[in-house]
């Protein structure tokens, strides 16, 4: 039996101790907005906040996370997170929208560090959540439009 | 809820909050038990009609209910392209509602009603047709509503049709100072007789067409609540994934199932023609149990070529002419005239589509019928090939078709592939459960289905005024339909014509053109990849006429008019981009322009990319200014979109992508192999649409061919080099 705390709510499941978060939070929370994309690392699509600090839920052993805060896209509620989701809507970012949960969830760690990131920051930052739609113009803009909507 | 959660699935309220819940927002989706029997019910089925005989349903596309909803019945999935705004926004317009009331949600396979226009009596999506095909289909079923509104508001308030306006949603008398909402008829006007003809807009009234409508699926795109197959979930489902043979042609010898029924959460493991499938309660428990599987392979019949072997292969075929694609004028006269000759040879590597969500599909069946969900791009070729798998007729394979996670045409596979694996493992199971089956990245990756590998050979005659006389291409590559159900329409003579598009068709005005095609056979499986044929016949015909206007000393944009007098519309955006970009002016030192144009899908576009190459010869593209002509913008913002997607796609396999196969072996299985475009490579966009009263043409596919071209002539502006090998190197020679 593992205990997590997911959005603020405690709970617990009968999983493996090696299981990666992503699927704790997928198949046992039924949390599905975190999404599954490459399992490595590699494409950002499952980031989630562990003690509010973006990481890659795939990789992340459920044992990593005990006694720490889970927050997925579903437990967002921080006014940059609100921003990031109302510029995303302006914009129409997203297009299939199978890595916007990922894009969102970095998207919106990057504004918390940085209040107003110009292009190369948002480049360094978000290179590591991938859109195989391509919708990269579109994110950068909104992150800015964003940026601007919190001052 | 908000409604765009509901669009793929059903109208009936079977979507039960999440077991966990938290600010506020409903977290996950859970269905009830009770849901397969609730879905058995698609959009004007009977039982659905008996539950709802207040609404208004004129036809198989629009249902106006009696809570004042307009909803859209989609016949095209939605997998990032726009169809569920792009649909919704033609049937809105010719029935003026308000655009907060629609509502979209997903057909049911069934062709009779369904069937893409452009594919005889077969529904599905793909060649960039979705509204196209739709745009006088749509116009004619919003216009019918209307008319059955305005005659049940005439009869009503006792005044002529002529004289009633419908406005936002409203149904208005203006004299009597009336007014009734599309609800508050709805009931009225399902009484109506339907009328056998109705008046269409003019373009100049519109009001959506042309505007911009905010696509219908953002929001639930963009707080984790939109449901993919991925995310489908009842209380007794299992997860299946496979373990698949290593190489092409490869079968299965034995297995050893002893330490994977270890695994906790594994309910069975057995073969299925495709390999050995694991059922287990989730995901990682399958994944773990395939894991501890050992499995005795037959690989004496798999094919072990490496992707140089094949490349060689096709070179020495393209010696030979091939079978004649289209031919004008003589070839060989001109070259024998020529001032001077020039030639030039393209290579390009296998590709995968490598949507951002794998293959995957759930599957249940039921006595005699079974019923499926996911993102089923092509409804009737995956009906016909599950019912055969199950022995069913096609009609009781019912297909509940999600949002897809991304398609580029993987989705579309001619045999169905994923969707008769999940139907394989339903069936050896046994099981009325459920059933998801998951491909990993690695699945998904090498499961073939790719881009074919293709060799091309180029070469031109000039004469002593820099005048092209003659123009000869040679295309070696595996044809992508033949064996599929478009071969009878699209394989003739020999020519896949999707081998050639692009090519056979080249609409520069030279006297003297040959074009030529070798479609030699491989194991490896292939399909088309956005954009299809165009992938890489826009690369080989667009850089080596560059190639010609550098020679010759011409400037590229100004070689491209002269050849393009008849063709206006490839002018049109010719000009239009060259002048958006400011061609001609000078970018700086190591900085540089190219251009290409190129027409696929009924659609024009041109690019100009810009691209600054360093001192170490490592490289940047910098912009891309688009122009595309695809006669009337339906909705221009998602045209944009599709431009600026459809040309990263294709940055994407000019700067990174390629699958290679190493005896055999796919060499690439994930992202840190198979490498695809990121944030930092993404150049600044600019989408310039002409503007157009000509019937609407596709935009899904229209935005890849002409970027790499443009990429490789920029590159070959600054360093006069161009190259001729795909992808491009990191480090330019
Ligand atoms: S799924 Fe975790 S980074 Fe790709
Ligand atoms: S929107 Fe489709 S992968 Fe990003």
């Amino acid at each position: 039996m593992v205990s997590l705390n997911i959005n603020n709510k405690d709970i617990s499941f009968e999983v493996d101790e090696d299981t990666p978060l992503l699927w704790a939070i997928r198949d046992e929370a039924h949390l599905t907005g975190t999404k599954y994309g490459c399992g490595l690392a590699l494409c950002g699509a499952c980031t989630i906040y562990l003690d509010n600090q973006p990481i890659r839920s795939c990789i992340t052993p459920v044992a990593a996370a005990v006694g720490k805060k889970i927050t997925t896209i579903e437990g967002l509620e921080s006014k940059e997170s609100q921003a990031i989701q109302q510029a995303w809507k302006k914009l129409d970012v997203p297009q299939c929208g199978y890595c916007q949960s990922g894009q969102i969830m970095s998207a919106t760690a990057l504004l918390k560090n940085n209040k107003s990131p110009n292009d190369n920051d948002i480049d360094a930052f978000m290179s590591g959540n991938i859109c195989r739609c391509v919708t990269y113009v579109r994110i950068r803009a909104a992150i800015k439009e964003a940026a601007k909507n919190l001052v | 809820m908000p409604q765009s959660e509901l669009i793929n699935l059903s109208r009936r309220n079977f979507l039960k909050a999440g077991v966990v819940s938290g600010t506020g927002l409903t977290l996950g989706i859970y269905f009830g038990s009770s849901l397969a029997e609730e879905l058995t019910s698609g959009p004007g089925h009977a039982s659905a009609e008996l539950a709802n005989q207040a609404q208004l349903e004129p036809n198989a596309f629009v249902r106006i209910g009696t809570d004042n909803s307009v909803t859209i019945i989609a016949k095209h999935i939605e997998f990032g392209q726009g169809t569920h705004t792009g649909l919704p926004t033609i049937v809105a317009e010719e029935l003026d509602a308000a655009w907060d009331q629609i509502k979209v949600e997903s057909a049911p396979a069934d062709a009779s009603r369904y069937n893409n226009l452009h594919w005889g009596p077969y529904q599905g999506t793909g060649g960039s047709s979705a509204i196209a095909n739709s745009y006088e289909q749509l116009r004619n079923a919003g216009a019918t509503a209307r008319a059955m509104l305005i005659n049940a508001a005439a009869k009503l308030w006792e005044v002529s049709p002529e004289s009633i306006l419908i406005q936002q949603g409203v149904v208005l008398h203006k004299e009597s100072n009336r007014s009734l909402k599309f609800g508050e008829l709805a009931e009225l006007a399902s009484k109506e007789k339907i009328p056998e003809k109705v008046t269409l807009k003019s373009p100049n009234d519109y009001v959506y067409i042309g505007k911009q409508a905010a696509r219908t699926d953002t929001a639930s795109k963009s707080n984790g609540t939109a449901i993919f197959t991925q995310d489908i979930q009842f209380p007794d489902m299992l997860t299946a994934v496979v373990a698949h043979p290593p190489r092409f042609g490869a079968k299965l010898k034995s297995f050893d199932a002893t330490n994977a029924k270890k695994v906790a959460g594994v309910k069975d493991i057995f073969a299925i023609p495709s390999g050995v499938a694991v059922l287990a309660k989730n995901f990682w428990s399958a994944k773990k149990a395939r894991d501890a599987l050992e499995i005795q392979w037959d690989e004496s019949n798999s094919f072990t070529k490496s992707s140089q072997d094949i490349l060689n292969e096709y070179k020495t075929l393209a010696k030979k002419p091939g079978a004649t694609a289209y031919s004008n004028g003589s070839v060989d006269e001109a070259f024998k005239q020529a001032n001077e000759t020039i030639s030039a040879s393209y290579e390009f590597p296998f590709l995968a589509h490598a949507t951002m969500e794998p293959m995957n599909c759930v599957i249940q069946l039921n006595n005699d019928s079974c019923e499926l969900w996911y993102g089923s791009q092509t409804q009737s070729g995956d009906q016909f090939a599950v019912a055969q798998t199950l022995g069913l007729a096609p009609e009781k394979v019912k297909i509940n078709t999600l949002f897809a996670g991304g398609s580029f045409g993987r989705r579309a596979n001619p045999t169905g592939d994923y969707v008769v694996e999940a139907a394989n493992i339903a069936k050896a199971s046994k099981l009325s459960t459920p059933i998801k089956l998951v491909w990993t990245r690695e699945d998904d990756t090498l499961a073939g289905y790719y881009r074919p590998l293709n060799y091309h050979e180029l070469k031109a005659a000039v004469d002593a005024t820099g005048t092209i006389t003659a123009w000869q291409h040679r295309i070696v590559g595996q044809s992508i339909l033949t064996g599929t159900a478009f071969e009878e329409m699209l394989v003739k003579d020999g020519i896949d014509s999707t081998s050639v598009e692009g090519a056979a068709n080249l609409p520069y005005s030279i006297p003297n053109m040959h074009v030529d095609l070798h479609s030699p056979t491989l194991p490896v499986p292939i399909q088309w990849w956005r954009s299809v044929g165009h992938t890489h016949t826009a690369l080989s015909t667009e850089v080596f006429l560059d190639e010609i206007a550098h020679k010759v000393g011409k400037d590229p944009v100004e070689l491209r008019r002269e050849l393009l007098k008849k063709h206006p519309r490839h002018l049109g955006v010719l000009n239009l981009a060259a002048e958006k970009a400011n061609w001609g002016s000078s970018l700086g030192k190591n900085r540089g322009r190219g251009i290409a144009v190129h027409k696929s899908f009924n659609s024009y576009v041109a690019e100009v990319a810009e691209v600054t190459v360093n001192e170490n010869r490592t490289f940047s593209v910098d912009k891309v200014t688009i122009a595309v002509d695809c006669g009337i913008a339906i909705n221009p913002d998602v045209i944009r979109a599709q431009m600026e997607g459809g040309m990263g796609y294709g940055l994407c396999a000019t700067l990174s992508s390629a699958i290679t196969l190493k005896d055999g072996y796919v060499e690439q299985s994930n992202f840190n192999g198979y490498q695809v475009l990121r944030m930092n490579q993404m150049p600044e966009v600019e989408v310039h649409i002409v503007e157009s009263n000509e019937n609407p043409t596709g935009v899904g596919e229209p935005g890849t061919p002409p970027i790499a071209p443009a990429v490789i002539n920029a590159i070959a502006a600054v360093t006069g080099k161009f190259h001729h090998t795909m992808p491009l190197p990191n480090k330019l020679a």
